[in-house]
């Protein structure tokens, strides 16, 4: 089940300032990002960056805001080019593409989604759509067909000929993901795409994404800076801070190992049913007949006491994919779990 | 101390033989490529000709049909269009629509020079700072030397006529069309050419899909700028020979014929008034199709 990496990133640092090669042995051997700021007048972007990235999964980099996650983003489609270290995409070392290889690599690899849109605002919702396959040469009936499907599919069908401006900000971000989808590039990339929306739009947005996903299975590389989002998108998350990941894990790692204080902050304010599988409270007893109603190991802690409840009882079997028992989760545990840390078995 | 109250400046004898040197150095190089720099301007003495023979020789309805048109096309507006038409008809009820066409001719060609040359250069301009640079102070003199001073060149390279009073005109008026053309280029929204960027666009690619589409409306102001401007000098060019509403103007002015002068101004005002309120229209229109410009 272990893919291997499809994006790696080794030692990827990136300095700004005045002359950064001047420093950069001093962020790589892990100064401090204040002691460099006012000592050597360097800002530190991102410092030793080390994270492989799976093919077909999202990948979330979640951090508050100056931690750096925009400049990974950049990163990985050479928008910024680091100071020191090496991406691999695709087995291609991005950071050695001269200025007509990075071109046509961005045509054939990435599509990308931003915070604030940044459509092109002449231009008709069809022809943003088209946007990225017209710069790749794709000619005019397949433009328009492409375009119009991938419109529908985000449910815009009619306003094929609304100007950016005529749009509310969710319609308007649903044609920045028409228009990396119609790319049809394996690597999305979204840099905060739902950050500027209000909560409840934000919350469809993100089901269209999982519903999407779920179909394209693309490689997907998401900012926020909401742990909510985070734990409900991706796959895998990584945390960053002052340009460093300081843990890498699924979200249920760093809900129950939480690395420091800091991410023990913004985990104490998850909800925990929502992210907490029922394998972590299973209690393995031996049984021949089980249940009426069952659960998978992978159910989360909410829906298992939804299920418990609705049906009345207080305990239920947890079946693995060939309906044989592997344990079964108590109503009190699954309780407790919710609400309190959980000592790990 | 005289040096206190005398500025130390280099003797007159000096000063004399270098403006000699200079002075006789410009005579020979004019005698010696003159005719050579006379027929390197010939394609635009030709459609300066060709545009004044098709504006006197047609006949004033179907000119007036045709500008009528053409400020309907641009404007989309009926009260424009109208107010047009008025302003022609009066220009030509006292007598001034030939001079007008003149005028209207070679505003027309300097126009045009002046978007074929300054939309390049601007662009140039807004794509490398070093030539930025180097230009600003370059159009800095232009907008500010006065205009008699290039003429002086200008006339003893090619002579009394046409061309050196349209090559004055397009200098006086090119600036804000290279000037406005760089700053709508650099205006346009970072955050749509890095998403162009991300998406592999080339230079080009950015040029024509997003910054000449997106610069449009500033590149309309100059254009409107560069016409004023051009309307403005006329009267200064009809000194070295470019006929049109300047040169009664300038009669005028040497026989203290009051009216003359008045009803040729207001005629230059009126051919403004049209250029302007058209061109306006136009830009303000694209503007709107556009939605916000820089919507941040």
């Amino acid at each position: 089940m272990i893919s291997k990496p499809y994006i790696k990133l080794k030692n990827v640092s990136k300095v700004f300032g005045q002359n950064p090669d001047t420093v950069i042995d001093l962020v790589q051997n892990n100064i401090d990002k204040t002691e460099l700021q006012n000592d050597y007048n360097h800002v530190i972007g991102l410092q030793n960056i080390n994270i492989d990235i799976p093919k077909n999964k999202i990948q979330v980099f979640m951090g508050l805001s100056g931690s750096g996650k925009s400049t990974l983003i950049r990163h990985l489609n050479q928008l910024i080019r680091p100071t020191s270290g090496e991406i691999v995409v695709n087995n291609v070392n991005v950071t050695e593409l001269n200025k007509k290889d990075l071109i046509n690599f961005r045509r054939e690899n990435f599509a990308m989604v931003f915070q604030k849109f940044a459509l092109l605002p002449h231009r008709t919702v069809l022809s943003n759509t088209y946007f990225g396959l017209q710069i790749r040469g794709v000619k005019s009936p397949e433009l328009e067909n492409t375009a119009k499907y991938w419109i529908d599919k985000v449910g815009l069908d009619g306003f094929e000929n609304y100007h950016p401006n005529q749009l509310s900000g969710g319609m308007q971000q649903r044609v920045g993901i028409a228009r990396a989808l119609a790319n049809d590039a394996p690597i999305l990339l979204m840099d905060e795409p739902f950050s500027a929306l209000d909560p409840l739009i934000r919350i469809e947005m993100q089901d269209m994404l999982i519903t999407l996903q779920k179909e394209l299975k693309k490689t997907i590389i998401f900012i926020t800076h909401d742990l909510d989002e985070a734990l409900k998108l991706g796959d895998n998350i990584a945390i960053l801070r002052d340009g460093k990941i300081i843990q890498s894990g699924t979200g249920q790692d760093i809900i129950l190992n939480p690395y420091d204080s800091y991410i023990s902050n913004f985990t104490a304010q998850v909800n925990r049913g929502k992210v907490i599988e029922c394998e972590k409270v299973m209690k393995k007893l031996s049984k021949d007949a089980f249940s009426k109603v069952t659960i998978t190991k992978e159910t989360k802690l909410e829906e298992a006491a939804r299920i418990m409840i609705s049906n009345n009882i207080n305990e239920v079997d947890v079946l693995n994919s060939k309906k044989k028992y592997i344990g079964t989760v108590y109503l009190n545990d699954v309780m407790a779990s919710i609400i309190n840390p959980i000592d790990e078995p | 101390m005289s040096i206190l109250t005398e500025f130390p400046s280099i003797d007159t004898e000096t000063l004399r033989s270098l403006k000699k040197s200079i002075d006789a150095g410009f005579k020979n190089f004019s005698r010696n490529y003159g005719d050579n720099i006379e027929s390197f301007f010939e394609p635009v003495r030709f459609l300066l000709i060709e545009s004044e023979q098709f504006l006197i020789n047609t006949p004033w309805p179907i000119i007036m049909a045709i500008i009528a048109i053409i400020a309907w096309s641009g404007s989309k507006n009926i009260k424009i269009v109208v107010s047009v038409v008025m302003i022609l008809l009066l220009i030509g009820y006292f007598d001034m629509w030939e001079n007008t066409m003149k005028t209207i001719s070679i505003t027309f060609v300097a126009a045009l020079l002046a978007i074929v040359f300054g939309i390049p250069i601007g662009i140039l301009m807004a794509k490398s700072n070093f030539f930025q640079r180097v230009m600003n102070p370059v159009l800095d003199v232009m907008q500010t030397m006065p205009s008699f001073v290039y003429l002086i060149p200008v006339v003893m390279l090619l002579g009394i006529g046409k061309i050196p009073g349209l090559i004055a005109v397009v200098i006086y008026s090119i600036p804000p069309m290279i000037r406005l053309t760089n700053l709508g280029i650099r205006l346009v929204n970072q955050a749509v050419i890095e998403a162009a960027d991300s998406y592999g666009a080339s230079n080009t690619q950015k040029l024509i899909y997003i910054q000449i589409p997106l610069a449009l409306p500033t590149i309309m102001a100059g254009i409107n700028q560069t016409i004023m401007l051009a309307l403005s000098m006329v009267v200064i060019a009809s000194m070295i020979g470019v006929t049109g509403l300047g040169q009664p103007v300038l009669t005028a002015i040497q026989n203290q014929y009051f009216t003359l002068g008045i009803f040729n101004g207001f005629a230059i005002v009126g051919i403004a008034i049209v250029f302007d309120r058209v061109s306006q229209a136009y830009g303000k229109r694209i503007q709107e199709s556009h939605g916000t410009i820089n919507d941040k």
